[in-house]
């Protein structure tokens, strides 16, 4: 009989394929695919971030009514007010019948992507009542999704983190896999950090004091600094008075970096492109020896005296901070800031001692599993445990060659998917060596035994991983992280047994008895 | 070597009373179980919150914690042990994930400091916001609800080689969750009512052998959630992963010894020799159902001894799994098809 039959070179270049898929993992050589492993066992952050996209549809409106006034003014027509409803609609009230003709004249010219219905308010006025289009708030609501993700890649890749894995989730959420993370908190602060900076004048006609007991002007907001003693150490918070318009933001910045002052406390140096070095030499001049405050996330950070005009653009940004704060901040600066507001609404972080921990303590219990299960198959069907084992080690084998190959994510619970997989894998063994034995009894050579068992036992077999091949697809279709982890071990588990049951350990058998007519067989 | 001789035979239909007095016994603690928990305690995963495991480097007493913590105010907080006594290891649980987003770990490691003067090695953090704990509450009924569909569908088809049949009870099945989710019932009714459904049509197609089955995969579930419950233990993700594994797994005996039955049966049509047919059918099988059961215990009591605490609750759901699959296989799925059969 031939040594090498199709069958059994078809086994071998299964099992060798397996292999050189699973060397790279030790020893780094070709193919170079490693086993990835999963967040919760070398270390790392997952976060689940959801953006708050409703938010950048009000900013655009609240853009929208501060145009219209400004229109209106340029015009010289008198409104009885314009604001933004809780429900997202702008209303617009206006006093007469003239005021109405052009205000809708400028509405039909300029803001043509506004639906609008008037309707009378008494006596002469007009109510108006605009509203973004549906399928516009639905691209501002994308938008702004987009451009978090964008932004949020920019900041991760500033802050140095080896492989993350950015990416949307649904409509509105961000899902970050930052491994290796040895801060996380300052991680957590750098990425939801909004960075909205504005330079907005300080309102000196009032005193913080007198805003805050009511008196607080049409056009003007409190916004608070907050101040570290230096002797004592406490922080304060003090309030200003802040006009609301808005006279430069941060998305003309070309770069932000780290600076010192004369006391070496570090501080941010922001400058502008063009554009924004020009406004700022035109509101600089404009404002002489009148306060310009620095606002950042709605906090005020610095609110000097302009002294001069300031031509070439360039500004600071102090505010004791630390020099990874201040680090941080440049970086969110230059990475631009978020359209929208997010925040966390799932976050699993796991420390590298306890991942490596994680590590180890599978490991033992993979190997003790394996060896028990070893021991037992060869003391109980000697020579055809030996069968099982090799098979068993080529199971292994199998799996950690799949994983590679498919660049899956091994995690805890797919280590516990394997050792689970060492149990069940010889399952398909006990039952057809069972039958062998049974058809043994019954009075069958080994050989007429052995095609008997297989045969038999196959059908069960299949049926009996069937079932548990669903259960692992459907876990891996709706599990997430560490479980799907699970289900691809499983999965890859149950198919490598198969392999190994009926196709490897029968070519064993045949291959042990084509060699002598035995009368006897090890089982 | 042979543990069990091949001529054993025990009378196991006879003793089917006490089959039946052990499972009510199982089922009734695991109703009562859930009714004093007020159903499944559902892990952070499910109910959202936030979980920091903290260690030490000495030796530090729970209370401890548990006072340096107090000032937080954190809701429904909690501290226990975990692991062994020599790790210093602490799991904190709270309920409340909205104040999370910044600074809890943070938070409760300047705590500690300021409490015990100890700092805290923070080695895991997971929070998960309510909105998310009920998609993956969601997410995880819907994944037993499939993992369920599916495997009716196939033994219904395998075990009565009726396809045509088994993709009827499909439809019907389909249909009716259809029905039901148009009504917006809540997940775990439409379960219930999806397996009434197809025992019902097992029943009526006389697909007796498939309905055994699906029985014996309910009572194994149910008793494994309840054990769950009377021990108070949470479920997590893992623990769904282990239960829809279950699932797959404590079919493989039914299987066993379904199999042998079909093989057995043929040419047999006294009504009266079935038991006895059943019993030996059970008897033939017996050591490779205890076989294959034992070893997958092996390696799951290594996992559950050696694999650390994250692991831990995993194992010992798999474990319940494992050894209530090979006792209903016995005692549970071939009594019920012999009580069709003699009915039918």
């Amino acid at each position: 009989m031939k040594l090498f039959t199709f069958k059994r070179l078809a086994v071998l270049g299964v099992l060798i394929t397996a292999v050189v898929f699973l060397l790279p993992t030790f020893t780094n050589t070709w193919p170079h695919k490693k086993i990835n492993l999963g967040l919760d066992l070398q270390g790392g952050m997952h976060l689940v971030l959801e953006v708050q996209n409703v938010k950048a549809v009000e900013a655009e409106l609240e853009r929208t009514v501060d145009e219209l006034k400004k229109e209106l003014r340029k015009d010289g027509i008198t409104h009885l007010g314009i604001t933004r409803q809780e429900n997202n609609t702008i209303v617009a009230e206006l006093p007469d019948k003239d005021a109405k003709n052009a205000f809708e004249a400028i509405v039909s010219k300029e803001f043509s992507n506004l639906k609008v219905s008037a309707s009378s308010a008494g006596d002469e006025a007009v109510r108006f009542q605009l509203r973004l289009p549906d399928d516009e708030k639905e691209t501002i609501r994308k938008m702004a999704t987009e451009q978090a993700l964008e932004t949020i890649r920019n900041r991760i890749d500033e802050f140095g983190v080896s492989e993350p894995d950015i990416r949307l989730q649904g409509e509105n959420r961000i899902l970050l896999q930052l491994p290796g993370i040895n801060d996380p908190e300052r991680a957590k602060d750098l990425i939801g950090k909004t960075a909205q900076l504005t330079f907005q004048l300080v309102n000196e006609d009032i005193s913080a004091e007198a805003a805050l007991k009511g008196s607080l002007p049409v056009g003007s907001q409190i916004l608070y600094e907050n101040k570290t003693d230096p002797v004592t150490g406490n922080t304060a918070k003090i309030p200003h008075v802040i006009k609301k318009q808005v006279l430069l933001d941060g998305s003309l910045l070309v770069d932000a970096r780290v600076e010192f002052d004369q006391f070496q406390q570090p501080q941010v140096g922001i400058e502008f492109n063009r554009k924004g070095a020009h406004i700022f030499e035109r509101i600089t001049g404009q404002n002489i020896k009148k306060r310009l405050a620095i606002v950042l996330d709605n906090t005020v950070y610095s609110a000097p005296v302009i002294q001069d005009r300031i031509a070439g653009g360039k500004a600071v940004i102090t505010g004791n901070f630390t020099m990874e704060e201040a680090k941080d901040l440049a970086i969110a600066l230059r990475a631009g800031s978020l359209p929208a507001p997010v925040t966390i609404i799932e976050e699993r972080t796991v420390g590298p001692t306890l991942g490596a921990d994680s590590i180890r303590m599978g490991m033992i219990s993979m190997l003790a599993g394996g060896v028990l299960v070893l021991l037992f198959m060869g003391i109980y069907y000697k020579g055809a445990g030996l069968i099982a084992n090799l098979a068993l080690v080529m199971n292994i084998i199998l799996i950690g060659g799949g994983l590679a190959a498919f660049q899956a994510t091994l995690t805890l619970p797919g280590i516990a998917g394997i050792i689970l997989t060492i149990g069940m894998a010889v399952d398909a063994n006990v039952i057809i060596f069972e039958r062998i034995r049974e058809e043994l009894g019954w009075g069958k050579t080994p050989l007429a035994a052995v095609h008997a068992g297989f045969d038999r036992a196959t059908l069960t077999i299949l049926d009996a991983n069937v079932t548990t091949l669903i259960a692992a697809i459907v876990l891996f279709q709706f599990g997430t992280g560490p479980v799907k982890g699970f289900a691809v071990t499983l999965g890859l588990g149950i198919v490598a047994s198969l392999f190994t049951a009926l196709i490897l350990s029968k070519s064993i058998f045949d291959f042990v008895l084509q060699k002598k007519t035995a009368s006897t067989l090890s089982i | 070597m042979q543990l069990i001789k091949s001529d054993i035979n025990i009378d196991f239909l006879g003793k089917q009373k006490i089959g039946i007095v052990f499972s009510a016994i199982l089922i009734i603690a695991s109703i009562a179980g859930l009714i004093v928990h007020k159903g499944p305690n559902y892990g952070i995963d499910f109910s959202g919150g936030a979980l920091i495991q903290i260690k030490f480097t000495q030796d530090i007493s729970i209370a401890q914690v548990r006072d340096s913590l107090a000032g937080l105010e954190l809701k429904d907080m909690s501290v226990q042990d975990f692991g062994e006594q020599k790790d210093h290891e602490f799991l904190i649980r709270t309920a409340s994930s909205e104040t999370v987003g910044k600074g809890l770990s943070q938070a409760v490691s300047s705590a500690i400091l300021a409490g015990t003067g100890m700092t805290p090695e923070i080695r895991r953090m997971e929070m998960v916001g309510p909105q998310v704990g009920d998609e993956l509450k969601k997410q995880a009924l819907l994944a037993i609800f499939y993992s369920l569909l599916f495997i009716t569908i196939y033994i219904s088809g395998r075990f009565e080689l009726k396809w045509i049949l088994s993709g009827v009870t499909a439809g019907a099945l389909m249909t009716a969750v259809y029905f039901l989710s148009v009504f917006n019932v809540s997940m775990p009714i439409l379960i219930a009512g999806a397996l009434v459904v197809s025992l019902v049509l097992f029943w009526r197609l006389r697909l007796k052998f498939a309905m055994g089955a699906l029985i014996a995969l309910i009572h194994d579930v149910f008793i494994t959630v309840g054990i769950f419950s009377i021990l108070n233990l949470d479920f997590s993700l893992p623990i769904i992963a282990a239960l829809l594994t279950i699932i797959g797994y404590s079919l493989n005996d039914t299987i066993i010894v379904f199999d042998r039955i079909r093989e057995n049966i043929k040419g047999e049509s006294s009504r009266t020799a079935l038991p006895g047919l059943f019993n030996k059918s059970i008897n033939q099988t017996l050591s490779r159902t205890i076989l294959t059961s034992f070893t997958t215990l092996i390696v799951l009591l290594a996992l559950f001894f050696l694999g650390g605490d994250i692991i831990h609750n995993f194992a010992f759901a798999m474990i319940i799994g494992v050894l209530i699959g090979t006792y209903s296989s016995i005692f549970v799925a071939s009594p019920v098809v012999l009580a069709a059969s003699r009915k039918g």
